[in-house]
């Protein structure tokens, strides 16, 4: 018999909007004050939420302070480190801008002399607003949600399944945490919530999460 | 037969499908539902020309379609106003510019006869660049959502001019820009737009092979051999020449082609020398093409852009590059100069290569044409990048969020 949730997993989609704030940094010791010194909303911007914007990277793209670093500063070693930092890691702001600024930090105090050369362009630090959308589709089953999921736009899927894990506080996301509370499919996912968002694609995403739900349901 | 053409078909929503996938535009039509009821109004200061009249061309049925009330009007006045609106054009650009007490009295004037004109009832009003910022007076009791949105580059702007304007701006709900580079510090929220390309438009559309030989045959281009090509006008903020000696150097280690293609030099007459630098650095090299093309070249460009192996824009200066954007869209490796908002399109190793000297372009041509699977990949990613975040349709979806962040509580 099809299991059915306790509270039904409602589909929603988000569209966002870039606000540009007033701060730059045209040196590594700009950017060191200025990971000090941005809103939260532009540390997620530049980090969230630049994953779910360049999801069809999927070859070494992690966020936007790494490739300025690269790109504008030709810090690769810098750059590195700062790619290296997995948001998947992370359930607050405040820990993420530690890091980030942790690294910065240590880089500059080692590099004094590069530290403040002038990068080829500036870095301007922006915001996200997101605005939520309830699509007014709602799955109580694991066969409603599978449906649900096929029907989602990148705008939507970036929502549950990236940004959601500040949402939540939890190193998970959206999907993963009504399928385990829900459902109690604890093994389904936790398989969903290792799909490494790095490296594929937001449709790649989706199909490798509908190919273990169609194992699920098959069972 | 009578010899007449058949009207131009009328682009539908649907017609983005196979472009964007039908989910976005039913998600497009979730983001509409929600603004039933809702009037917009677009406000700028030509129907036709230009890259706001392009883009409100097609956004304005496209949003129609979404069944959104918008209602778009231009801005009339004389030739002394748009005289005026002109020098100040150029001086929010940075080039030197008096501006004298006529040209206050004439803009002010203008606009307070488009005031009486026009009317201001609607829910959300978008004023798009300088010419109709003033009708920010018109605002009836502070009703309604105004927006500005500068299509310009105002990083570096004529400070008496901008001095002028800024009152102005300063009382408007929000602003947008086209990149972060161009924003000013204001009082107001400022909003990232990106400009957007139609992809079925003439310079974009996909073409028949055929139709590319053609016009490669029509201007004595081999297929054969690679084509490095950068369209632009004959500027020197684009940089010709250096596109020139950066092509001298790649010749030098690849038997390739350059195409510099752009509009005619005609009402410019700067453009003239320009044009006659380049051809003398060109020199006798008949691997060299220098196309002055019509403002009707739309499917040529297109053509242009989809034979070439590797699309340049090596500009001095650039505000948002859209011939950056529709190379991109056309899957093609793209080098450019890190300036303006090119950063934005080129993302560094993964849309394209940026380069910072003549040198630097050079290399990144010789290693793209020795790497041509870097440089399809690079062409596939930017195709991708164009799809998310430079599509008309996108645009369409950020005024949607827009005018639904206006309505949410404060």
């Amino acid at each position: 018999m099809t299991k059915r949730a306790g509270e039904a997993f409602q589909f929603a989609t988000a569209s966002y909007l870039v606000r540009i704030g007033n701060q730059a940094a045209s040196s590594l010791l700009d950017l060191q004050k200025g990971l000090a010194d941005c809103t939260d909303a532009s540390i997620f911007y530049h980090t969230f939420q630049s994953l779910g914007r360049h999801h069809f990277l999927t070859e070494g793209f992690s966020n936007d302070f790494a490739q300025w670093v690269l790109s504008a500063c030709n810090r690769p070693v810098l750059a590195e480190r700062m790619a290296s930092i997995d948001i998947r890691d992370y359930v607050s702001l405040a820990d993420l801008r530690h890091d980030l600024r942790k690294i910065v930090e240590e880089y500059c105090h080692g590099n004094a002399a590069t530290a403040s050369q002038a990068a080829f362009e500036e870095f301007f630090f922006c915001e996200t607003v997101e605005e939520k959308v309830p699509l007014g589709k709602e799955a109580w089953t694991l066969e409603q949600f599978r449906n649900g999921l096929k029907d989602l736009a990148h705008g939507s899927l970036q929502f549950h399944f990236i940004t959601s894990r500040l949402r939540l506080q939890l190193r998970t996301n959206d999907f993963s945490q009504w399928l385990s509370m829900e459902l109690g499919l604890k093994d389904l996912a936790r398989k969903v919530d290792q799909i490494d968002i790095y490296t594929v694609t937001l449709d790649r995403a989706r199909e490798t999460i509908l190919r273990l739900l169609e194992g699920e349901l098959g069972q | 037969m009578i010899g007449t053409q058949a009207p131009p078909r009328l682009i539908r929503l649907d017609d983005y499908e196979s472009l964007i996938g039908a989910i976005e535009i039913a998600e497009l039509r979730t983001l509409a539902n929600r603004l039933q009821g809702r009037s917009i109004q677009m406000v700028n200061s030509t129907a036709v020309g230009g890259g706001v009249a392009e883009i409100l061309n097609r956004m304005v049925p496209l949003m129609q379609e979404l069944g959104i009330k918008v209602r778009w009007d231009v801005i009339t006045g004389g030739e002394d106003f748009f005289a005026v609106t002109k020098a100040f054009h150029n001086a929010l650009h940075g080039e030197a510019y008096q501006l004298s007490d006529d040209s206050f009295t004439t803009f002010l004037a203008n606009t307070e006869q488009n005031r009486s004109r026009l009317c201001f009832d609607c829910d959300f009003t978008m004023i798009h660049d300088p010419q109709p910022v003033a009708l920010i007076d018109a605002r009836p009791n502070g009703r309604g959502h105004w927006t500005w949105r500068c299509h310009i580059d105002l990083s570096r702007p004529n400070q008496k001019v901008w001095n002028f304007l800024a009152p102005f701006v300063d009382r408007f709900d929000s602003a947008i820009f086209s990149s972060p580079a161009f924003a000013r510090r204001l009082p107001v929220p400022q909003y990232l737009f990106f400009p957007s390309i139609d992809p079925l438009s003439e310079k974009n559309r996909e073409l028949e092979p055929s139709l590319v030989s053609e016009t490669l045959a029509r201007f004595d281009i081999d297929p054969q051999r690679p084509i490095v090509t950068q369209i632009s006008r004959f500027d020197r903020l684009k940089d010709p020449i250096g596109v020139v000696r950066a092509y001298q150097i790649v010749k030098r280690y690849a038997d390739c082609q350059l195409v510099l293609a752009g509009g005619g030099a005609s009402d410019d007459p700067e453009g003239d020398a320009v044009l006659a630098e380049v051809r003398e650095a060109a020199g006798k090299d008949p691997d060299i093409h220098i196309l002055e093309l019509p403002p009707t070249s739309a499917p040529e460009i297109n053509a242009l852009q989809r034979a070439s192996t590797i699309v340049l824009q090596k500009s001095l200066r650039e505000g948002f590059g859209l011939t950056v954007t529709e190379a991109l869209w056309k899957k093609k490796p793209v080098v450019a100069s890190a300036v303006g908002g090119i950063p934005s399109q080129v993302i560094h190793k993964h849309t394209g290569m940026l380069a910072h000297s003549i040198e630097g372009a050079a290399y990144q041509i010789r290693f793209l044409l020795s790497n041509p699977a870097i440089a399809q990949k690079l062409g596939e990613n930017g195709h991708e990048h164009v799809r998310e975040h430079f599509l008309i349709t996108g645009d369409v979806r950020r005024h949607l969020t827009l005018f639904l962040h206006f309505l949410r509580p404060a």
